[in-house]
């Protein structure tokens, strides 16, 4: 035999791999380019592979949760589909949380899962849970996957219908056996999914009768919601407002779809709303729903939420019209197609007459300069004002910066105080209240934006649930800024004690901060020290003049994260506010003030 | 509260039942009865579900059960315009004075003795809610020892099928 006769090795195709390497490239297939997660055995096969990755950045978390916010701040801010992966059993069930909130918020969220061998499953094998059994009721879909060759098509699916329609989470559990076994790699795969067919074109005949009682009505009113943000649709409902004349009001979910600086702005409606908003809707007697759900703490007491108003509803998501309020005209379809629409068919009506609101403005303009949110900045007990915190923020930072706040008092003041003027600036959790979105929100947010200055705005307690990311952060380059808004306790459900319980303030202290100039109490933990020992930059603040330098200090600094904790009073409460279980018309201005009904 | 008979067509899909099952579930609905089973097309699945609720409720259930992504087509059916199925074995308590009497009620009813034991007959019977009940409380005297009831299976009259049209386009 002679050397150049010695076989070759038969050529091997580069599309043969195993189940792990099939996900990797579907992955980049679909133009993934980041994914928070956190290593477990049964998603080891895959994370052998995402080593190699080029493309692909993988956040090493601390904990699953943190996975699954980040991956929702991710999206949130970019509009992308929000990536997080965890190990089967804990690593999955931690996750949870980030998939119900997403869930609640329709934000786009892949989340993948390892999972015991197929071999195992049902035999309560080590960290086996069912995933995708106590995720369903909390995701948009799920899939379970148990050969190698199905996990394209899975991921494929599963991409699309978060990204798609309504969007929201999508749980993809793929055991080890599947990631370890052997496929041909095939892309696009054929996406068999008969029964999904989101409709994005709304009925001609609805789009004239909504434009008919838009010009009909005495007293419209723009109910605007969090799907103009995930639609995109932001510049469509800017020109609709601007020719129509229509007041707006933004819900919590929907703070920046609309500039806040536009005079046809009346700020967000609901529990803790503008007076000018809340009775706009009350008052209204046609209410143009954008991509909102009436959700119940924005209607209150449904019974009695704008009793006179007729309802124009347009939503992507069928189930989500007359679940509360009935539509007169229910339209179906997707913002974006259909406001252009509305706004022809409502110019094709007008070309006859003038809409008469002339009377209607007087009103909304008298509320508006009687009722302007409003606070006291020097609280009794001498500590810090929050919301002047906040809104230094907002001033100092600008209307680019991104804003992802927790869950609470501070929630709510960031959304009244900071002004937003465009969509993706403002992240929260508005459906689920999760404590400790904050934190990995603003992570995942800075990670698809990097160029933009990310807040995170959160409290002493919800900073307490997540602040584990700040070691992600400081790792990998994520410098996001955290303003822990420390009033000591957990701030709402102590103003629901104080305003509802007698003051009986049941185990919502916290012993953060102060509660008295002067009067130190037990710090714990120590935020600056906590800040110093995660890497980041730890600055306290206590005095009003304190305030600006900490906050220019904590935009200059970029070589790493920043926290600020502001020891602010911890009787500062949220106005104005519509207490829980009555009707909007009982909204009170502050404590024990009630807005005038009418002027004559 | 009224009665209404669903027709899902659903892909046959692991889960899938659970699905549909928490969906009512979650959304507080009572399920009265459910039959599931392969439909004319391989991997699909006919699932007939009698709910009880308002008309309101309904639609809302009804939207939901859309948005699962194995659910492909459901359609309600009017009582009027279908024809609607449950069938029931019925163990029933016999003795010499009364084996003929349960005989001649099982003829009357078209229903049919499948097993026979000295002290016990087993009837099948098939039919509309009306008819089955009706036999029910006919054979209550003697001493019911058992039941086993399927669920309610329905079916649109006339030639018009529901996966022909979900399928046509």
């Amino acid at each position: 035999m002679t050397a150049d006769a010695s076989p070759a090795a038969p050529p091997r195709d580069k599309n043969v791999m195993t189940g792990s390497g099939a996900i990797l490239a579907s992955l980049e297939k679909l133009g993934v380019t980041d994914v928070f997660g956190l290593p477990g055995g049964a998603i080891m096969p895959f994370y052998d592979e995402l080593m190699a990755s080029t493309t692909i950045r993988h956040i090493l978390v601390r904990h699953e949760q943190g996975a699954g916010h980040a991956a929702e701040g991710y999206a949130a801010a970019s509009g992308r589909v929000g990536v997080a992966i965890a190990t089967s059993g804990p690593g999955a069930t931690n996750l949870v949380t980030a998939i119900a909130d997403a869930y609640m918020d329709s934000v786009p969220l892949l989340a993948i899962t390892g999972q015991v061998f197929s071999t195992s499953m049902g035999t309560d094998a080590f960290q086996e849970v069912d995933i995708v059994g106590i995720t369903m009721p909390i995701t948009k879909h799920s899939i379970l996957v148990k050969r190698a060759e199905d996990v394209p098509a899975a991921l494929a699916s599963a991409y699309h219908i978060a990204s798609t329609g309504r969007p929201g989470p999508v749980l993809v559990d793929i055991t080890k056996d599947a990631q370890q076994g052997q496929m041909t790699f095939h892309w696009p795969p054929k996406l068999d999914l008969p029964g999904y067919r989101p409709v994005t074109k709304a009925h001609g005949k609805q789009i004239t009768a909504a434009a008919e009682l838009m010009f009909e009505s005495q007293r419209p009113v723009l109910y605007v919601g969090g799907g103009v943000v995930r639609a995109g649709a932001h510049k469509e409902l800017l020109k609709l407002a601007d020719r129509t004349g229509l007041p707006v009001v933004t819900t919590l979910m929907a703070r920046g779809a609309f500039p806040d600086s536009h005079p046809h702005h009346l700020g967000m409606p609901g529990m803790h709303g503008t007076v000018p908003a809340v009775l706009a809707l009350q008052e209204s007697d046609l209410i143009v729903a954008l991509g909102a759900r009436f959700d119940d703490r924005v209607t209150g007491k449904v019974a009695e939420f704008a009793p006179d108003a007729k309802v124009v509803h347009v939503d992507i998501d069928p189930a989500e019209i007359g679940k509360i309020k009935h539509a007169d005209v229910p339209i179906v379809g997707d913002l974006k197609d259909v406001l252009p629409e509305l706004l022809d068919a409502y110019e094709s009506v007008a070309k006859k007459a003038k809409p008469d609101t002339a009377e209607w403005w007087t009103r909304l303009n008298q509320l508006k300069a009687n009722y302007p949110l409003g606070y006291t900045d020097d609280p009794d007990d001498g500590l810090l004002a929050p919301q002047t915190v906040i809104e230094r923020i907002g001033q100092l930072s600008g209307p680019e910066a991104i804003y992802a706040a927790g869950v609470g008092q501070h929630q709510m003041w960031a959304a009244q105080f900071i002004k937003y003027e465009r969509p993706n600036a403002w992240l929260n959790s508005g459906g689920a209240g999760t404590m400790g979105y904050s934190v990995p929100a603003a992570m995942g947010a800075k990670v698809a934006q990097p160029d933009r200055l990310v807040w995170a705005i959160d409290g002493d307690g919800c900073f307490q649930m997540t602040n584990q990311e700040l070691a992600t952060c400081t790792i990998n380059d994520i410098p996001i800024k955290v303003a822990v808004i420390n009033n000591s306790s957990l701030g709402m459900v102590r103003q629901w004690q104080s305003l509802f319980y007698d003051g009986r303030h049941s185990f919502t202290d916290l012993d953060t901060g102060h509660t008295k100039v002067g009067e130190q109490t037990r710090m714990i933990p120590d935020f600056v020290k906590l800040a110093e020992a995660y890497g980041a930059l730890g600055i306290r603040v206590t005095k009003p003049e304190e305030i600006d330098p900490a906050i220019k200090l904590a935009i200059e600094t970029n070589d790493r994260p920043v926290v600020i904790d502001f020891i602010v009073s911890r009787d500062a409460m949220v106005w104005p506010m519509v207490p829980q279980g009555v009707g909007n018309s009982q909204v009170q201005y502050a404590r024990d003030l009630a807005p005038t009904w009418e002027e004559e | 509260m009224s009665t209404h008979v669903l027709s899902l067509l659903v892909e046959d899909k692991p889960g899938l039942l659970t699905r549909v099952a928490g969906l009512f579930a979650r959304r507080g609905f009572n399920i009265e009865s459910l039959a599931v089973g392969h439909s004319e097309i391989e991997g699909l699945s006919r699932i007939t579900v009698v709910v009880d609720v308002e008309d309101l409720p309904l639609e809302q259930v009804t939207k939901q059960l859309n948005k699962l992504i194995n659910v492909i087509k459901i359609v309600e059916l009017d009582p009027d315009a279908s024809v609607q199925r449950q069938h029931l074995l019925i163990k029933v308590k016999v003795d010499g004075n009364s084996r003929s009497q349960i005989l001649e009620a099982v003829t009357l009813f078209r229903a049919r003795v499948v097993d026979v034991a000295p002290d016990s007959l087993v009837v099948e019977v098939t039919g509309d809610s009306g008819k089955v009940n009706a036999l029910l409380r006919m054979l209550e005297p003697y001493g019911i020892k058992e039941i086993a009831q399927s669920g309610l299976l329905a079916i649109g009259r006339g030639s018009k099928s529901i996966t022909e049209r979900v399928f046509k386009n």
